[in-house]
């Protein structure tokens, strides 16, 4: 049995299911649910971590994760939530941040350098002299940082799931319940989402106690819960986190390794709020806590978390967790009220009743640290005697616990993230919603109430008001009694200061109050500096614990009321949420072609282009430079079958479409005829080349128009974009997808193809730039006789389902001829020997058209086509023009692509593209060079493999350069016979 | 324990003076007036101070220093640009990088980390030799790796060639770096002043006085703030993400166009990756910071809109790209996300000097990479107010290329495709 389980409460706990679990290597047993910090306490484990910066020891603060102290590592994961997280069968838990071990940190004597370790101390020390700060740095990188990364984890399993409510409402209070219930009341067909992030619905039923006689929670609970499970059209999705609000109520809820992705129409946030630390000396050692976090620990899981406590408090809910300590049996030494007069509530009174000692207007201002701080002796209470300041005299109360109820700050993260504003409210001293977005409806204590009969009557308002934004309406708006009680009030300066220090405002980033003073004194005043500088509110917690007391101090630092200094900027997402669970099971869309089977089974090495996956070679790894020199003899001599498929194809149809086609492109097409193909070049408003295709006419009102595979995509919005200005009587269809196409190129291509059609493919019938409906093999396609290899041959496009029976049938009919596939790269090269361009490979950002030199796709009279004006402005100053080239000798150091042409030391341009022509036995290539080099018969020197990386600069072999010859293109068969054979 | 921080062991305050001044009255006239008090207008203000002793000068900021998007960026600072004019500009803003800290007397935390950009493509290889020559040619440390040496360089990425983009090599740049945003604007901010230069946080300009001439704009002569109007000799403005409207105002327009861009980070995680990668293809860049976060980025939004809203389809869409990465980055924790406005030019190359207005000049056009000039931006936007030439360094990015067609060509060094 665990030394500290109480044997009557804890009504999240199954004690018929104990379970085996470590922690820093040591076996406990815990129940099924408990959580890691539950289990922890009951085995009387008094550290949980050690803190950020001073190594200090820490244990739960909140019992719900609302500060840094309870991060463990839980196998590969770090920063794991001790305090909400559920202890699992044969977990393994490990403490973060800690050097040796947790008991004996090797670094907890930063604790004491605290003096010379200032606000901000790393941007006043460690870099002098000159580069004093590389050697600092790993050894400062090494101390931060909290949990470990298993570089070797194996990528789990995250999904997502799309999800769909009228109304979603968000927390499982009294409040959140009661607006589930009265939403769901509406009507049988709303449906509801409600969103719980603990196990079990109930919120603060399940813990907080709101009479003498500690029954009303309970009995409300159970009451809430059963009418919420009876209504079939309200979900529950419990353990689960609402993380953020994003525009239009699309919500991610994030439950285990599964990310709901949920849009509403309505939102009713009853997230509830943080309970707020008292701020003193020793605020932070384990054994002080909010009264909150004991009430936690006694209902939820029966764990008593000390033996004699004194508590301080400035509300009812102290009152209320020394009963629950009381009953629990835990010695209540004294209570200090913060408040100078008695309160008069009920809960008071039992108090008083029971015997408990209490001082007005006194607080603890120090808590009295064990040896080692782990854990703590005693308390110091004093009277207040000013904003902040304490009387001289003080009392000590020997305790193992310091409770403190001093305020609350509102769990408003939706609302903020939706953009809506809490001012602060001087009188109650908390931050209260203001206006809210659209759709959104607020309740219970996120909406500063804490009363529970005003909450649920609140809730239900809420409830009623989402289901009226959702379409759904019965009867009249619930009413709303006028009494928010004083359950819950604000103290409004809880901060101690103490003369020597260790007073935490911010846990995460072990923060007093003298480092935010001293942050406003440097000038960082403004409080979005403030916060930058002295990083509080930027730790784990993002704020929860430390923001409402870090404003006051700035505010008063400043001179300012609180709305006057602000609040910075709240973000997505509420809680840290895990990289796998956003991304989900990854799904990246990858596109093969109709004919990518066949690829594969004929040994085609596939490679990425665009999203496309296409053969850049066939045949073995190891050969590749023989294989492509095979196909490319296979195309010159024979005849070869490549897949075309990835290009992009355009459909435009109506009247204006070859008035569409001559506004987009750079050549003419209202004179071009039917049945002809001719080239398409692109240029932007820049005159800038984007793309370039072929356009085949096969009516007055239909173009068939080819684009680059990676340029389609933004061909198609360009063409959209302008003729949304233009309105033009033309439609414009992306056909990629739907066609797909094959080159059979070579000598012998034409004999083969007569093999499939019927179609007379002579070269008086079918000529060079000619496009025919055909049926090829039975399959109707289109027929374009263009050429990018520069060999006779013919491209067959055809409805993608039927492009695995068109290879088969022309493979098969080329048989006789000995057809070979080929790849990519094969194509690259025949189409360099041949002087065509590949767009954004031989072009460039800011190629245009004249610099490419082809002036000759220019239309001259047209007055208008995009970029034809750009083009015309830069005609005069051209810095650069693109030419062929080949290197003469033998085995010439060949220049790889993107070397540059360097003159007197300068860079004037570029090699675009070099491949040794296995046609031509040599090498040749495209490359940018300076204007006055371009003409054929002039050279110029390339610098190959240069720069070795030397020390800190770069030392350049210039010896290392090649000549290149320029030369007129195309370098093979410049008559153009054997493509219009 | 280092000898700066002794004092504060030994005194009983907190033996600093102030850094960043208290706020002031506005004067009736100011030499030079800058709008915007980010990165680029501090550093400006400072080079002004320190180089050329020129004091009378106001900073006007409509929030706090350094709140927009010296605040907002991944930190990221190299020089590995692809045209001769952008790597000398970045080169310089290196070199002066390097020296900041002992400049300011304040540990900036600049950190070179190495600089990795992946290629996952031939095209890609293509261009990242492209620029590793010509970064080399002028004389910056840029080499492109292939993937075998990569994998010994950087191990922690996924090289599997069984994922969608299979890391084929990098760019990789030894001096890129990352420094503490925050501090660069403070130590410039503090800096300036201390040398008599006054900053005006929470003052924004609403409207600048102009002479006309013939109808249009000829000279500015004073600006007018929600706390009244100054006189000034000279204006700049240095207005990341509100460029175009600050410039409507002076009466000319830019071609920019303003897209958000937002970024997020993990909870802080003991040291595990050193360099900085960066994947085009994957839109990803991350790198870990002193503090131990992960510090990720990705492109930009898919539309231009004046706002820093969070989306969640830029979270999925970038750690989904990051488990391709880093497959074992699933268990790691997102604590925050938040996004900048991004002024895009059409060739992402920035806008600086003159402008039709006379005495008005202009720092703008920054996009994704405007964190990383600001040391250089300041010293040259200095030297150009104080002598009223613009140096030859920055006359490559002038308005005026836009009108004659001198544009820069800068895309295919943005950090990932935007």
């Amino acid at each position: 049995m665990n030394r500290n389980r109480l044997a009557d409460k804890g009504h999240f706990i199954d004690r018929s299911k104990p379970l085996d679990f470590t922690f820093d290597g040591k076996r406990y047993m815990g129940f099924e649910g408990d959580t890691i910090t539950s289990a922890l306490m009951a085995n009387d484990v008094k550290i949980i971590s050690r803190s950020f910066k001073y190594h200090r020891p820490r244990a739960t603060v909140s019992m719900a994760g609302h500060d840094a102290n309870p991060l463990v590592q839980v196998g590969d994961e770090a920063n794991v939530v001790a305090d909400t997280r559920q202890v699992e069968a044969g977990m393994v838990v490990e403490a973060q941040n800690v050097s040796g071990s947790l008991e004996n940190d090797r670094m907890q004597y930063l604790d004491k350098m605290g003096k010379f370790l200032p606000v901000g101390f790393y941007y006043k020390a460690f870099f002098k002299p000159k580069g004093a700060w590389k050697r600092w740095e790993p050894m400062i990188r090494r101390m931060a940082g909290l949990g470990k990364v298993d570089l070797n984890a194996p990528h789990g399993y995250f999904d997502k799931q799309y999800l769909w409510a009228d109304v979603c409402v968000v927390g499982g209070g009294p409040a959140g319940l009661a607006a589930a219930l009265e939403a769901a009341e509406a009507s049988p067909d709303i449906e509801v989402v409600l969103v719980e992030e603990t196990p079990h619905l109930g919120g603060a039923l399940s813990y907080a106690r709101f009479d003498a006689a500690g029954q009303r929670a309970d009995a409300e609970r159970r009451k809430l819960v059963e009418a919420v499970t009876a209504q079939a059209n309200i979900r529950v999705l419990t353990n689960a986190y609402c993380n953020g609000w994003f525009t239009d109520h699309f919500l991610p809820i994030i439950q285990g390794n599964r990310m709901f992705k949920l849009r509403a129409k309505s939102v009713v946030v009853a997230t509830g709020s943080y309970e707020q630390p008292l701020v003193f000396r020793n605020n932070d050692l384990p054994g002080v806590m909010y009264g909150s976090a004991v009430q936690r620990l006694i209902n939820r899981y029966g764990v008593k978390p000390g033996s004699r406590a004194v508590i301080a408090t400035s509300n009812p809910d102290g009152y209320a967790a020394a009963l629950d300590m009381m009953d629990a049996g835990i010695e209540v030494a004294t209570i200090a009220d913060l408040n100078a007069e008695r309160p008069h509530h009920e809960l008071a009174d039992a108090v008083a009743d029971r015997g408990i000692p209490v001082s007005l207007g006194a607080t603890v201002y120090e808590a009295l640290a064990k040896p080692h701080l782990n854990g703590i002796e005693g308390a110091r209470i004093a009277k207040i005697t000013g904003e902040g300041r304490v009387a001289e005299r003080h009392d000590t109360f020997d305790c193992d616990l310091i409770v403190s109820s001093i305020g609350w700050q509102p769990a408003a993260n939706l609302i903020w993230h939706a953009g809506g504003k809490t001012p602060y409210n001087d009188a109650t001293a908390m931050f209260e919603i203001g206006e809210l977005p659209e759709g959104m409806h607020a309740a219970g204590s996120v909406a500063a109430c804490f009363l529970l009969d005003t909450v649920i009557e609140q809730g239900r308002a809420a409830g009623w008001s989402a289901a009226k934004d959702a379409g759904f309406t019965r009867g009249a708006m619930p009413s709303v009694r006028n009494d928010k009680g004083e359950m819950g009030q604000n103290h409004p300066w809880p901060i101690f200061e103490h003369e020597k220090g260790k007073d935490f405002v911010d846990f995460d980033e072990d923060l007093q109050i003298h480092d935010l003073n001293n942050a406003v004194h440097e000038g960082y005043a403004h409080i979005e500096l403030m916060k930058r500088f002295s990083t509080c509110g930027m730790g784990p917690s993002q704020g929860r614990h430390s923001w409402l007391n870090a404003i006051r101090l700035n505010a008063k630092a400043n001179g300012l009321s609180v709305n006057e200094a602000g609040m910075t900027t709240q973000r997505p997402p509420y809680t840290a949420e895990k990289i796998g669970v956003l991304a989900g099971r990854s799904f990246e869309p990858k596109r093969f072609t109709a004919m990518h089977n066949r690829h594969v089974e004929a040994g085609g090495k596939m490679m990425l282009a665009g999203l496309w996956y296409r053969p850049e070679f066939y045949g073995d790894a190891s050969r590749r430079a023989e294989n492509i020199r095979e196909e490319v003899a296979a195309v010159r001599g024979g005849v070869g079958l490549i897949d075309v498929s990835t290009l992009g194809g355009l459909e435009l149809r109506g009247p204006d479409a070859a008035e569409m086609m001559e506004r987009m492109y750079t050549w003419a097409y209202k004179k071009q005829e039917t049945g002809r193909a001719r080239y398409t070049l692109m240029t932007d408003m820049t005159g800038v080349i984007t793309d370039d295709g072929v356009a085949c006419r096969f009516g007055d009102n239909h173009f068939y128009v080819t684009a680059t595979t990676s340029g389609v995509d933004g061909v198609y919005k360009e063409m959209l974009f302008w003729n949304a200005q233009w309105r033009l009587k033309v439609d414009i269809t992306n056909v990629t997808g739907a066609y797909c196409g094959v080159n059979i190129a070579g000598p012998k291509s034409r004999e083969v193809l007569e093999k499939l059609t019927d179609e007379d493919l002579s070269a008086g019938a079918f000529p060079y730039m000619g496009v025919r409906m055909a049926t090829v093999a039975g399959i109707p396609c289109r027929l374009l006789r263009v050429g990018f290899v520069g060999e006779l041959g013919f491209e067959i496009h055809c409805p993608a389902h039927s492009g695995e029976a068109l290879w088969d049938a022309i493979m098969e009919a080329g048989k006789p001829h000995g057809i070979r596939p080929f790849g990519v790269e094969c194509q690259r090269l025949l189409r360099l020997e041949k002087g065509h361009i590949i767009v954004s490979q031989d072009t460039d950002g800011l190629t245009n058209p004249l610099e490419a030199d082809m002036e000759w796709a220019l239309a001259k009279k047209r007055p208008f086509f995009i970029g034809k004006r750009s083009i015309e402005i830069q005609r005069d100053h051209l810095h650069r023009k693109l030419v062929g080239f080949e290197i003469a000798g033998e085995n010439p150091a060949m220049p790889k692509e993107c070397h540059l042409v360097i003159r007197d030391g300068e860079i004037v341009g570029r090699v675009t593209s070099c491949s040794y022509s296995p046609t031509l036995k040599k090498a040749i290539g495209l490359a940018y060079v300076a204007p006055d080099q371009a003409e054929p018969g002039s050279s110029f020197e390339v610098r190959v493999d240069s720069g070795q990386m030397a020390g800190t600069r770069v030392k350049i072999d210039t010896s290392k350069t090649v000549t290149c010859k320029v030369v007129k293109l195309p370098f093979y068969d410049p008559e153009g016979a054997r493509q219009e054979l | 324990m280092p000898f700066g921080l002794l004092k504060f062991g030994l005194s009983k305050g907190h033996p600093v003076p102030r850094a960043l001044p208290a706020a002031s009255d506005l004067r009736d006239s100011y030499d030079v007036v800058i709008i915007g008090g980010g990165g680029h207008g501090l550093a400006t203000a400072y080079y002004l101070a320190r180089d050329w002793g020129i004091t009378n000068v106001a900073v006007l900021e409509k929030g706090y220093v350094g709140g927009g998007n010296t605040g907002r960026n991944t930190a990221i600072i190299r020089s590995n640009y692809l045209t001769p004019e952008g790597v000398k500009f970045y080169d310089e803003s290196v070199n002066l990088y390097k020296d900041l800290a002992n400049d300011f007397d304040m540990n900036i935390m600049y950190s070179e980390r190495g600089h990795f950009t992946l290629a996952h493509t031939d095209s890609a290889i293509r261009t990242m030799r492209w620029r590793a020559e010509v970064n080399k040619h002028m004389g910056i440390e840029s080499e492109l790796v292939m993937r075998d040496e990569l994998q010994r360089m950087v191990p922690q990425l996924n090289y599997s060639e069984d994922v969608r983009y299979p890391i084929l090599g990098a760019l990789y740049h030894a001096p890129g770096a990352i420094a503490r945003h925050d501090a660069v604007a403070w130590g410039y901010g503090a800096g300036a002043a201390q040398r008599g230069a006054t900053i005006h946080q929470k003052t924004e300009v609403t409207g600048l006085e102009i002479t006309r001439a013939n109808g249009n704009p000829r000279r500015i002569t004073g600006v007018h703030t929600n706390r009244g109007t100054i006189k000034a000799g000279k204006v700049i403005q240095c207005v990341a993400g509100m460029s175009g409207e600050v410039a409507r105002m002076a009466g000319f327009k830019l071609p920019i166009k303003t897209i958000p861009l937002q970024a997020c980070v993990s909870q802080p995680l003991k040291p595990f990756l050193d360099a900085i990668v960066v994947s085009g293809s994957l839109h990803v860049y991350v790198s870990q910071s002193s503090r131990g976060e992960l510090v990720m980025g990705g492109s930009t939004d898919p539309y231009g809109v004046y706002m820093t809203r969070s989306t969640l389809d830029f979270k999925e869409g970038l750690m989904m790209h990051m488990m391709e990465l880093l497959p074992f980055i699933g268990e790691v924790k997102l604590l925050r996300q938040w996004a900048g406005m991004t002024d895009m030019t059409p060739d992402f190359a920035p806008i600086m000097g003159e402008t039709p207005v006379d005495n008005y000049y202009i720092d703008a056009g920054w996009g994704t990479w405007g964190f990383k000039a600001t040391p250089v931006v300041g010293k040259r936007n200095a030297e150009m107010l104080a002598t009223g030439k613009v140096p030859d360094l920055i006359k490559p990015f002038a308005l005026q290329r836009f009108h004659d067609f001198t544009l820069l060509g800068e895309k295919g060094a943005a950090s990932v495709g935007h």
